[in-house]
Parts: structure tokens; C-alpha cells; sequence
């Protein structure tokens, strides 16, 4: 990578274009921090805002013994092969971000993961919201608009303490030649709030994950939402998993996807291990050319105070909706292609406007090949 | 404006509609009257040209023009328009999304459209979501308002609507179909399906027919066809083919 570039702004207009659609601003003015890491370099890395640190992950390890308590804790190391790869590096990148007592962002964090050149990318990412501290993150991975073949293989842990939130939203947009391996877990603690958002509308050669809450705390209550396409030649193998470990916690796994020719398997698992548990998982799905989509949710209740619910649909679209809309004079594609960005339309409770409306642009980008 | 000749239509390969004859000036609206079952929203939905009915024999001409075969959006741009007994609810599909994509163009803000029919705070839901019945009814009229369709077909206008509001929707409708400019320079027109007749209190019809089994069996004035119906049931509209 050329040693001048400092910034998303350096970028060729290009790759800065792709970038943006994943949510990605180059105007600091909008972001409280940012980390950009290009391959396996660190470009840049920075907080403005009060009481939020955000660090390189390596200089992190160094300044902080504490952060010890914190790195593989959540995602153990021997989880599988890509947990043990990521464990292996002997100069582990990514992004080491940490709200202290009490500190909000309004404007949100933002993380770039960029891949640019043929090889493996790898980070390990640590985000802490401390006691009653708030964090809004949005990482943006995207790789070269040039055609590379790579991988990139993540393991991010979210610790959200009493009374704290982070919202992490995640805008893929990868190339058809990249597989992607996030290994995410969440730490909850009593009355925190967690809020997973997973856009992924572009090509990709591969997607794999599974990232588990664990709700470790009275009251803590996570939400996963992801909305995905599979273009021909592109699997999605992702579910996220929620453990209600403690009384009053609840976790809702939202899904919608849509196959045009790949395959979704869409996972999801919740368990309900204490009392006055709520957790329901919902997956939606659209068939739009012969791929598939497999909907495998699981509810585990195992006392008698938990309430779990799942509801899973496929298909294609009714025919009944797009007449309805031609009746008012849309064409059939203006019909489908409005029936389809309505079906990926998940607002999100508790979002900032700022990142519910990029997530709704990246909608907006993919609307033309709807 | 509308002529429907021979018109054979089939559902699911059993034929529902049997040699239905029609025909509708511009500037008149028609009502519909018929038992459960006898056909009258088929009719509606092959006028509109959807996918369910087929159309096996006969032709149905709008403005001088055959639409038998024409797609959907096509009727609707010729100036068709629907007001759905049941329409489909759209996940995603705000009602004043759609009713900006319909307007193409035309100046009228939809919140002011919207406040005529009191609906400006469903304009932000998911469309026919949790709508009550009277609310898709006002949705549906709100919809067409926007369109501005020169024809309208209208399945069961009042079904679903407490008084109060019946009385809005008349008037919605009665101004749609033109009931308050004067017969000479009425233009637009319609075809109403109604069992109680109570959307004749808003507007006169300019015609009436009785389906039953498929067959119109009596053309007259809508209110005669009423008076009878009420009294004596469908049975009688066997008898006297005019009233």
C-alpha cells in the first residue's frame, strides 16, 4: 500500500465511492472516531470524543495489562480454525475501542476494514462500553473494486457493562472472489443493551458466522437484525445465537433475506435459562431465482419461566401484492422492485437515525438490482 | 366508456362468469347487486385484468380500445382504477410512500389529500397493516383520490365503515365519480358493488344489474332493484328480467 495515504480520503474517488456505501465517512466532522486499516496496515486511529479511546489493538495490549481480562474472553481461542489463526498472529491487528463510565458518542465510531491486495486480512477487535456508557460503531468492510481473491477473517468482542449500550452496524461489501469470517461474541451485563446490524447486499464469495450474545445480567437485553442477498454464486451461512442467562433478559433475532440464485442458510438459536425470559427469532425470506434459503431457528427453554417464539416464511413474492400495485398504475418491475425494498425494510428500535439512514441507503444502492 | 361483450371468464378451470353483456357511458356509474358466490368480484378483477380470472370468450373495450389481454398497470395508466375489498397488506410499504410514486407529478401535497379523509396519521404504516376495516376502505378511496382514474371500480364500498364515517366515504366517492358536477360535463364513471345499497344515499346510480350464478339476470334502476331484493330476495330478479 503507497505510504501516502493517511485517510479514506487519499483513496482513488473509486474505491472511496464503494466505501461510502458501506456507511463510511471521510468528513471527521460526522464521526466521534475512526479506524481505518488497510490489509494488514494500520492507516489511522483516533477518537475525538470525551472519554472514548480508540486505539490500534496492538498498542492497546501494550498500554493496558487490564485488557488482558478482556482478549479471548468472550471468543475463546480454540473456537475453531479461524478463532486459532487469528490467536497464531504474532502482530495481532484491529481496533481496541473503549467508552469509560458514563461517556456517550453522538455521533458515531466508525472502522474500516479494507482489503486490497491478494492474501488475509485479519483483526481482532475489542469494544468496551463501560458501566452506563453508550458506543455507536459502524464498520464498513470492503474490498478493492479490482478483483481480488482473499479472506477476511474477524473475531470482535463486545463487552457491554450495567447499564451501557453499543449498537454495532456492520455494511459488507465485498468482492465475488472474498470469503468472510467474523467470529463475534457479546459479554452483557445487568441492564445493557446490545444491538447487532448486519448488511450485506453486494457479492461475496462466502459468509460465515455466528456471533452469540450472552446476557449475563438482569434485565440485559440484545437485538441482532440482518439483511442480506445472495447473488449467484455468493452463501450466506449466517444465525446468531442469544443466551438469556439471567432473569428479565430478553434478545430478538431478526432476518431477512433474499436469494437470487445463492443460498442463505440462516441460522438462529436462542436459549432460555432463567426466569422471565423473552427471546423470539423472526426470518423472512424471498426466493427470487433458484437459489436457497434455509431457515433453521432453534429455541431452547430450559425453565419454566422463559417465553420463546420463532416465525420463519419463504417464498417468493405474492403475486396478489404486485397486481395490487400495478392497479395503481406501477409497472411490474416498479411493482416488485417496491415490494422487495419494502421487505428488506427493518427499522430498528433504538438505532441512531444517522446509522438507521445508512443502513437505508445501502438499501437504496442495491434497490436498482432488485 | 366501458363495453363488455360475451364475456366468458374462468377460475381455477371452473367457468364463473357466463356470457356477461355490459355496457357503461361515459359519465354513468352503474351498481351490482348479487347473492354471495355469484361472481361480481370476478367481474371486477377481470375488468382490472388480474391474474386469477381468465378471461376464455368475449372482449371487454375501454375508451373504444380492447384491453381483454392487456397487462394490469396498462388498464390502470388508460385511466382504470380499483378500490379493493381485501387488498393485500405490504410489509415495508408505507401508504405514503406509495401514494407519492402514484401522484407522478401532480402538485398536491399527499398530506393535504390525506387530511380530507382523516388519514394523515396512517400515511406513515406499513400499508393495510392493522388497518381497520374502515381504514382500508378510506386507504383504498384515498389511493384513488391521488390516481384520479376516469373509471372506477368499486367491491363493496361500504362493508367495514361505521356511520360516521360512511358518510365521508359517500361523499369521497359521490365527488370521485363526479355526482357533483352537472350531468352534462360528468366525465367519469363507475361500476359499484354494494348488498346494501346504503352508497346509493351518497350518489345515484345511473343503472343497475343483478348477477346471479354467473348471468347478469336483470338490468333497471338501481333503487327498483333495491325494493325488490329487500322485500322478495334474488329469486324474484329471476322472474322479470327488467325493472
Amino acid at each position: 500500500m503507497p505510504a501516502d495515504i493517511k485517510g479514506l480520503g487519499d483513496l482513488p474517488q473509486q474505491e472511496k465511492e464503494r466505501l461510502r456505501q458501506t456507511g463510511l465517512e471521510e468528513d471527521m466532522t460526522k464521526r466521534a472516531g475512526s479506524y481505518f486499516q488497510i490489509n494488514q496496515e494500520v492507516i489511522q486511529a483516533g477518537s475525538q470524543a470525551e472519554g472514548i479511546e480508540v486505539l490500534p489493538i496492538s498498542e492497546a495490549l501494550e498500554k493496558y495489562d487490564e485488557l488482558k481480562e478482556y482478549y479471548w474472553k468472550a471468543v475463546p481461542k480454540e473456537k475453531d480454525k479461524y478463532t486459532a489463526y487469528v490467536a497464531r498472529q504474532k502482530e495481532p491487528r484491529g481496533v481496541f475501542i473503549r467508552a469509560r463510565e458514563g461517556a456517550k458518542t453522538v455521533l458515531p465510531l466508525q472502522a474500516c476494514l479494507y482489503l486490497a491486495a491478494e492474501r488475509v486480512q485479519h483483526v481482532h477487535n475489542i469494544i468496551i462500553a463501560e458501566k452506563g456508557a453508550e458506543v455507536h460503531l459502524i464498520s464498513g468492510c470492503a474490498s478493492a473494486t479490482h478483483n481480488v481473491a482473499g479472506a477476511h477473517i474477524g473475531v470482535t468482542e463486545f463487552y457491554v457493562g450495567e447499564g451501557a449500550k453499543i449498537t454495532s452496524t456492520m455494511i459488507h461489501s465485498w468482492g465475488a472472489k472474498i470469503s468472510v469470517f467474523p467470529r463475534s461474541a457479546a459479554f452483557i451485563e445487568k441492564g445493557g443493551t446490545f444491538l447487532s446490524n448486519y448488511v450485506c447486499l453486494q457479492p461475496v464469495k462466502k459468509i460465515e458466522m455466528y456471533p452469540t450474545a450472552f446476557l449475563r445480567g438482569e434485565g440485559a437485553m440484545a437485538r441482532f437484525s440482518s439483511i442480506v442477498m445472495a447473488l449467484p454464486a455468493s452463501t450466506f451461512d449466517i444465525g446468531s445465537r442469544a443466551i438469556l442467562g439471567e432473569k428479565g433478559s430478553s434478545a430478538e433475532l431478526i432476518t431477512r433475506a433474499i436469494t437470487r440464485g445463492g443460498n442463505v442458510i440462516s441460522r438462529g438459536h436462542v436459549v432460555g435459562a432463567s426466569d422471565g425470559t423473552k427471546g423470539h427469532i423472526e426470518c423472512r425470506g424471498l426466493i427470487l431465482g433458484d437459489g436457497l434459503i434455509h431457515a433453521i431457528p432453534e429455541i431452547e427453554g430450559k425453565v419454566m419461566g422463559t417465553e420463546l417464539s420463532h416465525e420463519a416464511a419463504v417464498g417468493k413474492i405474492a403475486r396478489e401484492e404486485i397486481e395490487y400495485l400495478m392497479a395503481r398504475g406501477l409497472t411490474e418491475e416498479e411493482s416488485t422492485a417496491t415490494i422487495i425494498r419494502g421487505f428488506l425494510d427493518v427499522k430498528i428500535q433504538g438505532l441512531p437515525d444517522v446509522l438507521q439512514k445508512q443502513i437505508d441507503a445501502a438499501i437504496d444502492a442495491a434497490e436498482k438490482g432488485f | 366508456m366501458l363495453e363488455i361483450e360475451d364475456l366468458h371468464v374462468e377460475v381455477g378451470n371452473k367457468e364463473i362468469l357466463h356470457d356477461i353483456n355490459l355496457r357503461i357511458e361515459k359519465g354513468e356509474t352503474h351498481v351490482l347487486m348479487g347473492p354471495n358466490g355469484s361472481g361480481k368480484s370476478t367481474l371486477l378483477m377481470a375488468i382490472m385484468g388480474f391474474s386469477g380470472p381468465r378471461v376464455t370468450k368475449g372482449l371487454i373495450v375501454f375508451k373504444g380500445k380492447d384491453i381483454t389481454d392487456m397487462p394490469v398497470n396498462e388498464r390502470a395508466k388508460m385511466g382504470i382504477g380499483i378500490m379493493f375489498q381485501r387488498p393485500p397488506t405490504i410489509a415495508g410499504l408505507k401508504l405514503g410512500k406509495l401514494l407519492n410514486v402514484v401522484k407522478r407529478g401532480n402538485d398536491q401535497t399527499i398530506e393535504d389529500y390525506a387530511k380530507s379523509l382523516n388519514m394523515e396519521a396512517l400515511l406513515n404504516r406499513d400499508i393495510n397493516r392493522g388497518f381497520s376495516g374502515g381504514e382500508i376502505k378510506r386507504s383504498e378511496v384515498l389511493q384513488l383520490i391521488v390516481q384520479k382514474p376516469d373509471f372506477m371500480l368499486l367491491d363493496e364500498p361500504e362493508s367495514g365503515v361505521d356511520l360516521e364515517n360512511m358518510a365521508l366515504m359517500g361523499r369521497s366517492i359521490a365527488h370521485l365519480l363526479e355526482k357533483d358536477r352537472h350531468l352534462v360535463h360528468r366525465e367519469k364513471g363507475g361500476l359499484i358493488i354494494t348488498h346494501t345499497g346504503y352508497i346509493l344515499d351518497y350518489l345515484d346510480a345511473d343503472g343497475g344489474h343483478v348477477l346471479i350464478d354467473g348471468e347478469i339476470r336483470c338490468h333497471g334502476n338501481p333503487r327498483e332493484i333495491l325494493k325488490v331484493v329487500k322485500r322478495s330476495g334474488y329469486r324474484e330478479c329471476l322472474k322479470c328480467p327488467q325493472i
